[in-house]
């Protein structure tokens, strides 16, 4: 019993770090539509930039700064000349657009600042720590604590300020706010770049643990059952789905990983997800699509 | 907010329409007795058989994703259930020449492909994506796991004693490019015709807006897993090709998710719901890294790393394809129709 909730915990602690990289995709997809397949490869890109300015001497809050300058300005370039050319056009247009994206932030980053692995210290001791008989990571309790702060701040931006106020009217019924006179492209700027910084602690996280390099990018793919059992519209959606996820992918390669080999962890979400799916065609959270001729 | 502005079904008119009597038999002759005499063992070896087996992947992929609108990222998995199923054909039926392996081969792979397109009936757009991903995790991860797959041999590969055929060798660059050539072009032709009938028309329905062909009273499910399986025959008759006729031994690796975007690509740039378009993307995919490579090595000389040249290569992808869906969405093959129809009438306007 306690290698079991030992292993749930585990898991649960685990997939808090899908979720963090689910909540950009969420973010974006709420605003503008956007299935954004670059999540991935932004959150390489802006990880590779923190590192690579931190170790040219940077300090820890300066590189920080610089980081988020860098990926609001790389946010309003992606949506003066990929997003504005695509208004109006098809999810499927903008997905395969969000495709070719990936490949030019991945190509510019590993061309500029190398393809090799950067060590990164957030400082964060990973001694496990014991909560009666239960050993429990305390790397993964920070990075859910982290993901615990990330979701407030980002609860207080939607509910408590204007811009807030407009993006969730954007969500809501794009042409009304237009109507309204919000400034459609400024609110795309904004999602884009917020969920490029939400990609950065993610990646912070996950750099960490593995160390900064190309594999980053493929969290993307991990994500995708994430969203879709969550929903691709509900940030909580996104933080259960993580959670389910990482649950039952770690007590799936315990207990069922012996039976067949192990290696289940490459591809049991995607099934979860399915299943998920065929009860739930829109996920936990998602809101039901509606079709007319 | 309709998904048929990206994929006009006049498309399918201009690419069937087009075919003038002499044509054909023109481009068959070129393919059939001009390159061949005119190329060389690398040209054809290198160059051609992968442009011809990407393309037929791409074809595959286009079948579904062009014509029945069903986005996949499994392409590389179900290649590789080809070339395994071919593999694990001619290792346990003795004699067995590679076309009658290759025919099983292919209807194994449809019907895993079937079944990954049983989850379509429920679910649609970005979430299918999901399923094909499971398929394709799932498969790189059966055959690397289970020994039998690759018959217990050391580094996971895979690899054909000859391509004997009827007592003929086709081991040679020359034969690698006729036998690719013969198979592409008759699963083409099959493709064609299955486009222009009932097939066809009920995938571009299903594609234009799945409701409204089911209210006009299209079996929608049942054409989508019917695209699904059709689309991984060609897979997979790809995916074997790849594997034999090209690479000579394969593993996983030869058939990763990388392949998947890879075969995707093609179809993106070469043109959606588009035959030729496919070849056309595969052509443009095989050979800008080779066209970047022969540019680098004679501007700076060597002097770029290999690291850097791909990520070049990479960035330049991305700009093609995000120019492509803003500026023509239909791909080089419609870039390539609006030409023809200007030039046909040349003198006259411009």
């Amino acid at each position: 019993m306690e290698f079991f909730l030992e292993t749930l915990i585990g898991g649960l602690l685990a997939g808090t770090m899908y979720s963090l990289v689910a909540i950009g995709f969420v973010l974006i997809y709420k605003a503008s539509g956007v299935f954004n397949f670059a999540q991935g490869s932004l959150l390489l890109f802006s990880t590779l930039t923190f590192v690579s300015l931190h170790e040219a001497g940077l300090p820890f809050a300066a590189a920080l700064l610089v980081t988020i300058v860098i990926l609001a300005g790389v946010a309003v370039l992606i949506e003066r000349l990929l997003l504005r050319p695509l208004a109006n056009r098809s999810p499927m247009a903008l997905f395969i657009m969000t495709l070719g994206l990936s490949f030019i932030v991945e190509g510019v980053a590993q061309g500029v600042m190398g393809a090799q692995v950067h060590a990164l210290d957030l400082g964060i001791d990973d001694v496990p720590i014991y909560l009666g008989n239960i050993m429990i990571s305390q790397f993964d309790l920070a990075a859910a604590a982290t993901a615990l702060v990330l979701v407030g701040i980002l609860a207080v931006l939607f509910n408590k300020t204007r811009i807030g106020l407009s993006l969730r009217a954007v969500a809501d019924d794009t042409r009304a706010a237009l109507s309204l006179g919000i400034n459609l492209n400024r609110i795309w700027q904004i999602v884009w770049a917020v969920a490029g910084i939400s990609g950065l602690v993610a990646g912070m996280l996950w750099g960490a643990r593995q160390g900064v390099q190309f594999a980053l990018s493929l969290v993307v793919l991990k994500a995708l059952p994430v969203l879709i059992i969550g929903g691709f519209t509900s940030i909580g959606g996104a933080i259960a789905g993580g959670l389910i996820v990482g649950a039952a992918e770690t007590l799936a390669e315990t207990y069922l990983g012996p039976l067949v080999g192990g290696g289940l962890t490459s591809w049991f979400a995607y099934v979860l997800a399915i299943a998920f799916l065929y009860i739930r065609p829109a996920g936990l959270f998602g809101e039901r699509a509606i079709a007319r001729v | 907010m309709s998904a048929t502005n990206t994929l006009p079904a006049t498309q399918a008119v201009v690419l069937t329409g087009t075919g003038l009597p002499w044509r054909l038999p023109l481009l068959l002759a070129v393919l059939f007795v001009v390159i061949p005499s005119l190329a060389g063992e690398y040209w054809l070896g290198v160059i051609l058989v992968p442009w011809l087996v990407l393309s037929l992947a791409g074809l595959g992929l286009n079948l579904l994703t062009g014509y029945a609108g069903q986005i996949s990222l499994g392409s590389g998995g179900l290649m590789a259930v080809g070339a395994f199923g071919t593999f694990l054909l001619m290792l346990h039926v003795p004699g067995l020449p590679l076309p009658a392996a290759l025919l099983p081969a292919g209807l194994i792979t449809a019907a895993v492909g079937f079944i990954c397109g049983i989850p379509s009936d429920r679910i649609k757009g970005f979430y299918l994506m999901v399923s094909s991903l499971a398929a394709q995790f799932f498969l790189e991860w059966l055959f690397l796991r289970f020994p039998w797959f690759y018959n217990y041999g050391g580094g996971a590969t895979i690899s054909l004693p000859s391509l004997t055929i009827l007592g003929i060798d086709f081991g040679s660059a020359r034969g690698r490019y006729y036998l690719v050539l013969t198979i592409v072009v008759a699963l083409t032709w099959i493709a064609a015709n299955l486009l222009r009938g009932h097939v066809g028309r009920n995938w571009t329905a299903i594609r234009d807006m799945d409701t409204a062909a089911a209210v006009v009273g299209i079996p929608v499910n049942r054409y989508k897993r019917l695209a699904f399986a059709v689309s991984a025959f060609y897979l997979g008759i790809a995916g074997a090709l790849w594997a034999f006729a090209y690479l000579g031994s394969a593993s996983v690796q030869s058939f990763n998710i990388t392949r998947s975007f890879q075969i995707l690509f093609i179809i993106i740039i070469g043109g959606m719901g588009s035959l030729g378009g496919s070849f056309i993307g595969a052509a443009f995919i095989s050979l800008l890294p080779l066209g970047l490579d022969t540019l680098s090595q004679s501007l700076f000389a060597g002097h770029v790393d290999a690291g850097l040249l791909q990520n070049i290569e990479k960035v330049i992808f991305g700009v093609l394809i995000a120019v492509f869906v803003i500026k023509e969405p239909d791909g080089i093959a419609r870039l390539a129709a609006l030409f023809r129809a200007r030039a046909a009438i040349w003198p006259l306007r411009l």
